[in-house]
Order: C-alpha cells, then sequence, then structure tokens
C-alpha cells in the first residue's frame, strides 16, 4: 500500500519520527519490541563508533583511504535491518551500518581499508557483495541475482546500494530498465548524501528528486527521511515486500554525509559550515537517542557505557589484523583463475627467485 | 553420431547440449530467443528450452554482462551474446572491473562461471564498428580467457569447455566464415582444451601463427607454395597463450610470421613475437614478423579488400621471411 501510494511527483517525502524524536506518522510507525528499537540503536552506535575509530586510526597512518559514514547511519542500518537472512544485499561503499547487519566482521572491513583482499573474503554463506569501485556498475549484480532467486521461486529479495551521483550513470539506467521489464525482486536504494565528493545534487539531476525517476521505468519510486531509522525501516520492509510479489522499487533516503568523501578530501573547499549546520539537529542518532530517552528505554549512563565497549571491540578487531594483513607473494597470483596460467606461474617464480637471492 | 555442420551451427550445438546436460546454462541477449539470433548461432533453443533460459534483452549490453555477473555468483551459468564485437564497449566497465575480478576480488570465495559470447572479424561487407577485432584489448586483462576458433570441429568443443570452465570466457566468432564450410561434428558434447593451440600443417622451415577467419586464407596461401615447408598454428586460444607450441615451433624451424586481422601495433602479434625473442631468440634465423590489419580504422566496404591480408600477400610475406 505504502509503496502505491506514495507520488514522488509530488516532491513529499515519508517521515515517522521528527528531529525531537517524536513520531509523527503511528501509523506507519514499524512493528517493533523495544528490545528490537534497541537493537537498531545500537547497531548505529557501534557503526558510528567504528567509523570514527577508523578515521583516526586513518589519520595515524595505521589505515589507509577511508569511506566515513558520519551521519547516515540511519539509512544504512534501517535498510539493513528490513532484509532478512537470505535476501541479498550489494554494496556500494558508504554502507557501514548495513554490513554489520548482514555480519561482515569490523575485522574483515578493517582489512579492507587496510589495504587486503581478504577482507573481502568474508563467507560465501553472507548473501553480500564486497565493494564496487566504479559507481553504480554493481547494481546489474543485484538484477542477475535477482533474475536466479526469480527463475528458482525463490522469495528472496536482493537490496542494491548506490548515491545520487550514482543516478547519473548509464549503468543505473540499463539496471533498472533492465529490472523493471523483468520484473526482478529488487530494490535500489539510493543514499542522497547531497554530495558527489564536491558535485552537490543540482549539479547531478535537473530532476526534482530521485524518486521520480522511477517513473520512467514502470516502477515505484519513494522518498524517505533518510535520518529517521523508523522511515527507512518501514519503507524498505515495504519496498522488499513489493518487490518478491510485484518487482522493482526504488528508493531514495534523503540525507547528508556530514564528513569528506573519503580521507582523501576536504569538504570545506566546496561547501560551507552554513549549508552543514542544520543538518546536525537533523542527526539520526540524536533523534533516536531522544526518542528512547523519551520512552524510558534508554538511560544517558548506557550510552557512554555502550560507546566504551564498541570502542573497544572496534580496537581489539582493529588490532587482530594489523600487521598480520600483508599479502603473501603468491597469492597475488593465485586467485586470477581456478589455475594458474603458465604465464602467472612463471612470473611467479621468476619474482620469488629474485626474493630469495636478494635475501640471501 | 556425428553430422557435417558450419561454425553458426556449431554454436547453435554447443549451446543445445549444455542446455540439455546442465539445467544452470541460460542463453540471453539481443534478439537470441524468438528470432534465434541475427547469425542463427541460437535458433530453435528458445523451443526447446522455453523462454526462461533462453531470453532476449534490452538493448543493453552493460545490464546483459553485468546482470551475468549477478546470475553467474547465484548459481547460474550464464552465457550471454553480445551482437557483434564491435557493440561491445558499453560493457567494458564490467568486463574489466568485475568480470576479471571478481574470483581476485573476494580471493576465490566467488568466481565467474560465465561466457560472452560475440562474433567478430571482418570481410562481410558491413556497416560501420560490424567489422573490428580488438582482441589484443581483451586480452590484457588479467583475470579473462579469450578463445577464438576457426573450425566447426574446434568452435563445438572449445565453446563447451567455455561453458565448464569455473572462470569467465569471451568467446569470439569469426563471423566470415561461419558459414565458409562444413565438417564432421559428433553430435554428442566434448570438450577440447582451453590455452592449447593447434598444429594445423606440420613444416620444417617457417612458422606461421594465426587464428579465426585467417586461418584458412594461411592455408590458401601455403596451398600455393611447393617449394617451403610452412607449418601452420591455429592459436585458438588468446589468453592465457600457448608460448610452448608456438616456441617449439620456431625452434625448429627458426623462422615465424604472425597473421591477423586486427590492427598491428601493440596487437596480439607484438606479444607473440616478443614470446619468441624471449624463449626462442637463438633459434632465429630471420626478425619474427608480422603481416595484420594496418593501424587504420577498419574501411566500410568500399575499403575493406585492402585491410584484410590476402592469401596472395600472406603468401608473398611467407617468400620473404624464407629467404631472409
Amino acid at each position: 500500500m505504502l509503496i502505491e501510494q506514495f507520488n514522488p511527483l509530488e516532491d513529499k517525502m515519508i517521515q515517522v519520527m521528527d528531529e525531537n524524536g517524536e513520531i509523527v506518522n503511528a501509523d506507519l510507525m514499524p512493528d517493533l519490541k523495544s528490545e528490537e528499537i534497541l537493537e537498531l540503536y545500537k547497531t548505529m552506535l557501534k557503526a558510528r563508533t567504528i567509523d570514527s575509530a577508523a578515521l583516526s586510526l586513518q589519520r595515524q597512518g595505521r589505515l589507509l583511504t577511508y569511506a566515513p559514514n558520519l551521519g547516515q547511519e540511519a539509512a544504512q542500518v534501517g535498510s539493513g535491518y528490513a532484509l532478512k537472512k537470505t535476501d541479498w544485499a550489494v554494496s556500494a561503499f558508504r554502507e557501514l551500518g548495513m554490513w554489520l547487519i548482514k555480519g561482515w566482521t569490523i575485522e574483515k572491513i578493517f582489512q579492507y581499508w587496510y589495504g587486503s583482499e581478504w577482507g573481502s573474503h568474508f563467507g560465501e554463506e553472507i548473501r553480500l557483495l564486497p565493494i564496487s569501485v566504479p559507481i553504480s556498475s554493481q547494481l546489474s549484480h543485484a538484477v542477475g541475482i535477482a533474475m536466479a532467486a526469480k527463475f528458482r521461486g525463490e522469495s528472496d529479495a536482493v537490496i542494491a546500494y548506490t548515491g545520487d551521483g550514482g543516478t547519473s550513470q548509464g549503468e543505473f539506467h540499463e539496471a533498472l530498465n533492465f529490472a523493471a521489464v523483468y520484473k526482478t525482486p529488487n530494490v535500489f536504494f539510493i543514499q542522497n548524501n547531497q554530495f558527489a565528493i564536491s558535485i552537490p545534487s543540482s549539479k547531478q539531476t535537473a530532476s526534482k528528486n530521485l524518486a521520480v525517476k522511477a517513473l520512467a521505468y514502470g516502477m515505484p519510486g519513494i522518498k524517505v527521511d533518510g535520518n529517521d531509522v523508523f522511515a527507512v525501516l518501514a519503507v524498505t520492509r515495504a519496498a522488499l515486500e513489493y518487490a518478491i510479489k510485484e518487482g522493482p522499487v526504488l528508493i531514495e533516503a534523503y540525507t547528508f554525509r556530514m564528513g569528506a568523501h573519503t580521507t582523501s578530501d576536504d569538504p570545506s573547499k566546496y561547501r560551507t559550515d552554513e549549508e552543514v549546520e542544520p543538518w546536525k539537529k537533523r542527526d539520526p542518532m540524536l533523534r533516536l537517542e531522544k526518542y528512547l530517552l523519551q520512552n524510558d528505554l534508554l538511560k544517558e549512563a548506557d550510552i557512554e557505557h555502550l560507546k566504551t565497549s564498541f570502542q573497544e571491540e572496534a580496537m581489539a578487531a582493529y588490532q587482530s589484523i594489523e600487521h598480520t594483513s600483508d599479502t603473501e607473494i603468491e597469492e597475488i597470483f593465485s586467485h586470477h583463475y581456478a589455475e594458474m596460467t603458465p604465464q602467472l606461474e612463471e612470473q611467479l617464480a621468476d619474482y620469488l627467485a629474485f626474493v630469495e637471492r636478494s635475501q640471501r | 553420431m556425428s553430422n557435417k555442420i558450419n561454425i553458426v551451427q556449431a554454436v547453435q550445438q554447443a549451446l543445445y547440449n549444455e542446455m540439455t546436460l546442465d539445467e544452470t546454462v541460460v542463453v540471453y541477449g539481443q534478439d537470441v530467443g524468438v528470432e534465434g539470433g541475427v547469425f542463427r548461432a541460437t535458433v530453435g533453443l528458445q523451443k526447446a528450452f522455453g523462454s526462461e533460459r533462453i531470453f532476449d534483452t534490452p538493448l543493453s549490453e552493460s545490464a546483459i554482462v553485468g546482470s551475468a555477473v549477478g546470475m553467474a555468483i547465484n548459481g547460474f551459468k550464464p552465457v550471454v551474446e553480445i551482437q557483434f564485437m564491435g557493440f561491445i564497449y558499453p560493457a567494458v566497465n564490467q568486463i574489466v572491473s568485475h568480470v576479471s575480478r571478481y574470483r581476485n576480488r573476494t580471493r576465490g570465495e566467488r568466481h565467474l562461471p560465465m561466457v560472452i559470447r560475440a562474433p567478430y572479424g571482418g570481410g562481410i561487407r558491413a556497416l560501420e564498428l560490424h567489422s573490428e577485432s580488438t582482441e589484443a584489448m581483451f586480452a590484457h586483462i588479467p583475470g579473462l580467457k579469450v578463445v577464438i576458433p576457426s573450425t566447426p570441429y574446434d568452435t563445438k568443443g572449445l565453446l563447451i569447455s567455455a561453458i565448464r570452465d569455473p572462470d569467465p570466457v569471451l568467446f569470439l566468432e569469426p563471423k566470415r566464415i561461419y558459414r565458409a564450410f562444413r565438417q564432421k561434428v559428433p553430435e554428442d558434447a566434448y570438450t577440447l582444451p582451453i590455452g592449447k593451440a593447434k598444429i594445423v600443417k606440420e613444416g620444417e622451415d617457417i612458422t606461421v601463427v594465426t587464428w579465426g577467419a585467417m586461418v584458412p586464407d594461411v592455408q590458401k596461401a601455403v596451398s600455393t607454395i611447393d617449394d617451403i615447408s610452412v607449418e601452420i598454428i591455429d592459436l585458438r586460444t588468446i589468453s592465457p597463450m600457448d608460448r610452448e607450441t608456438i616456441v617449439e615451433s620456431v625452434q625448429k624451424t627458426g623462422r615465424i610470421l604472425v597473421v591477423h586481422e586486427a590492427a598491428k601495433s601493440f596487437g596480439a602479434g607484438a606479444e607473440i613475437v616478443s614470446v619468441v625473442n624471449e624463449k626462442a631468440f637463438l633459434s632465429l634465423e630471420a626478425p619474427p614478423t608480422r603481416l595484420t590489419g594496418f593501424d587504420t580504422i577498419f574501411p566500410l566496404p568500399r575499403g575493406e579488400k585492402h585491410y584484410l591480408p590476402t592469401p596472395e600477400r600472406i603468401a608473398k610475406k611467407i617468400r620473404e621471411i624464407a629467404a631472409y
């Protein structure tokens, strides 16, 4: 119902909880037990704590380039929480909260940003695809996974992530069109954080909003307050259900990237403090905390306690991979084909002989 | 049981055999379903296997290849068709960024058993971008295999191997000789090894390495030469290249000519000549030589007869090298 009724041409967005932690749309409030609400909160807080640990590790030179998540925790956790274990998730690169829910461990996530392919070797049983660097190129993989699931008559859906910049890619168009034609169980989830590195959404599209793009493909498009975890969860749940029964859905989660694109850029070069300021009040953690405190689900003291324990968990995870993650020479060669080609064998042997000689 | 079929029929038969034997094999692309392919390579398959296992797609090369990545990850063996090699470029992002990389990216956890078929090569009086042979572009990509057959027998055996391969294969079909000749081909499935060249004709004086639609042209050239003993190697797999067969042959003959349709500079011929220089330098009695397409854009039909190496030019070049 929610999905069919929404008209993105009206340029509104779905909100359940406002900036003060008040439920403003009780009809859409997802049916959640207190423990589940706390779990949402803890996952968001965990994501934020890991994110901040990663940033400081990067500044110390102990992690390499890193893409921070600050401000987008509700979009990531709300959408990830809507998935059942057998649903697939196809990553872009800024979905830390969702990754934690799907079971990509903190160790493995750090290992990825530490510069090792082993970070993306996280268990075939985890229905999550690794980070995809070329923007929106991962969306058609999600379509193929969904085609396969539908072919076998399974009732699993596939969520795939991209950003506002990703909607300008040809691959975005091809994937959404393909999915709509075959009515595959896909949910395309745009984290509209309003910047593609330095390019604001106004330079990315002339569309009224991003959800409206769905209409041309013949699929529903729905815009949600991406900083409202309840709204994101409600919309994603409805979208997944719709996708399995009817076909693909496009979700635009309207949010804001509080930090840099990656640790290699400096946002002060392309946006002002005045632009960032209002979003501090819309912080997804802050409003969920307000809700929890108002409803006696959490005490102030718990927050610090949780933060400390997540910080310890993050550092322990990092320490477990630091210095142990250097790539063995053979590994560079041995995972290109099921069997190494004679060319690879020869190049490996040559290099190993050189290394051995120079170590003598 | 065997029957006499041409290359395009061999493609169809390989697909038919594998779809019969393995229900995870699916075939899709533009016009492959109802129409049976613009070259008729998939004719009759939709009738035999239904529109779930062989189907038409939107005009969307990138999504065709990208969705095959997803299907391969989720338990299928997709064989997708790109209608002409000249139209593969929208899918290059997928091929270079994902198809070739998934196994390594995930340290072997996720690999892609998929085949991308595309007719390639010139000489069919076609429109722009219907004549190219850019196999070297793809052979340069780590993690891909690039196969080019030149006979119906090899086409069937190599395509079946490609479908059964746990890794992605770009399977390029020489469309100029799709229907050039027939050959006895077993009706049942069989495989031929990827990465193995074939000595088409043994000889003592000079080695000619070629592939695809140039193989019959080289044979024709050699048939006009009585006084030089020419060894012809059909490379069959561009990458990973069978260096052993080439090197052994050159160690015997001391001379090598590479013949290909693609542009000369940075082509697969350059790789072959390098391998020979590295591994058979002391056996050489003449400079390793290439006879190829020019470093020009493939001419439209009014000019294409000048572009492709002809049997006459090949024969002349063989004589020059033999006389060096």
